[in-house]
């Protein structure tokens, strides 16, 4: 199953409201309030999240990984993700853009309360990180049939 | 994967004129031409076109990502899954001989420069 993020709930209008905030915060406008782990606007990898009732998958925007060297853990709700992406850049060539984030970096993700966090798997395929929590069973909604 | 133009893609050429990511590139020389590596997650070989004409140099790719059905966006950062950024390419370089790799979402471009453009050190002599 395919799909993209263009099609999905996000109007005109939740651009225009998230560009406004963008803007407050970084003119430093207003005093803001944001949740505690989460990064300053901009920061390295971006990450789309997406939810079904059985599951919340995490997509991680960060090609040239090593995915081995990727450090996932997940306690209780709260899913971290660190790793680091190092490009040497040598004084031996001109460099004339060096616009590709390098560094270290670590994304602390505050998920659904009814996920379950023995049940979470991880895919990297051409430079996206796939992380995929399932939702416990007692979350998911039922049918209910009248006898 | 090959350097030559698709030429008729209008579906692509259409998408260009969308909201378009611009993906972030490193560029680098050395004496015997110069490298472009450029960021695009998600962009399988298969969905990525570069492309020469004349003296440009346009770089577009689509981004696949598997989305079970009917999943909602609890956040977005990346809102569109099309990567697109050209470059101007100078009389000294061979755009017919660029060596295009694609490895883990990382676009590397190597466009070699003619041998007799390449410098020369210019030595000077005592008088």
């Amino acid at each position: 199953m395919f799909g993209t993020f263009t099609g999905l709930p996000g109007s005109l209008f939740d651009d225009l409201g998230r560009l406004q905030r963008e803007l407050d915060d970084a003119l430093g406008r207003w005093p803001t309030t944001a949740e505690l782990r989460s990064p300053s606007v901009g920061s390295w990898p971006p990450l789309n999240i997406g939810a079904t009732p059985e599951r919340v998958d995490i997509y991680l925007f960060a090609p040239g990984l090593d995915p081995e060297a990727l450090d996932i853990s997940i306690q209780q709700n709260l899913l971290t993700i660190a790793g680091e992406r190092r490009i040497e850049r040598g004084d031996e060539t001109r460099w004339y853009r060096t616009e590709r984030y390098s560094g270290e970096f670590r994304r602390a993700l505050t998920l659904p309360e009814d996920v379950d966090p023995d049940r979470v798997d991880a895919s990297y395929r051409d430079g996206i990180l796939q992380v995929t929590v399932h939702r416990r069973q007692s979350a998911q909604p039922r049918r209910i049939s009248v006898s | 994967m090959t350097t030559q133009a698709e030429t008729n893609n209008p579906d692509l050429a259409a998408r260009r004129d969308t909201a378009a990511l611009r993906p972030p590139v490193d560029i680098l020389e050395d004496a015997e031409g110069i490298t472009v590596m450029a960021d695009m997650p998600g962009v399988a070989k298969e969905r990525l076109h570069v492309h020469v004409d004349a003296n440009n140099l346009q770089i577009d790719g689509e981004a696949r990502i598997e989305l079970p059905e009917g999943a909602e966006a609890l956040h977005a950062d990346v809102r569109t899954t099309h990567f697109s950024r050209s470059f101007t390419l100078s009389n000294e370089l061979e755009p017919d001989k660029i060596d295009a790799r694609l490895k883990d979402g990382v676009l590397t471009l190597r466009i070699p420069k003619h041998p007799e453009q390449r410098p020369r050190k210019i030595e000077v002599r005592a008088g």
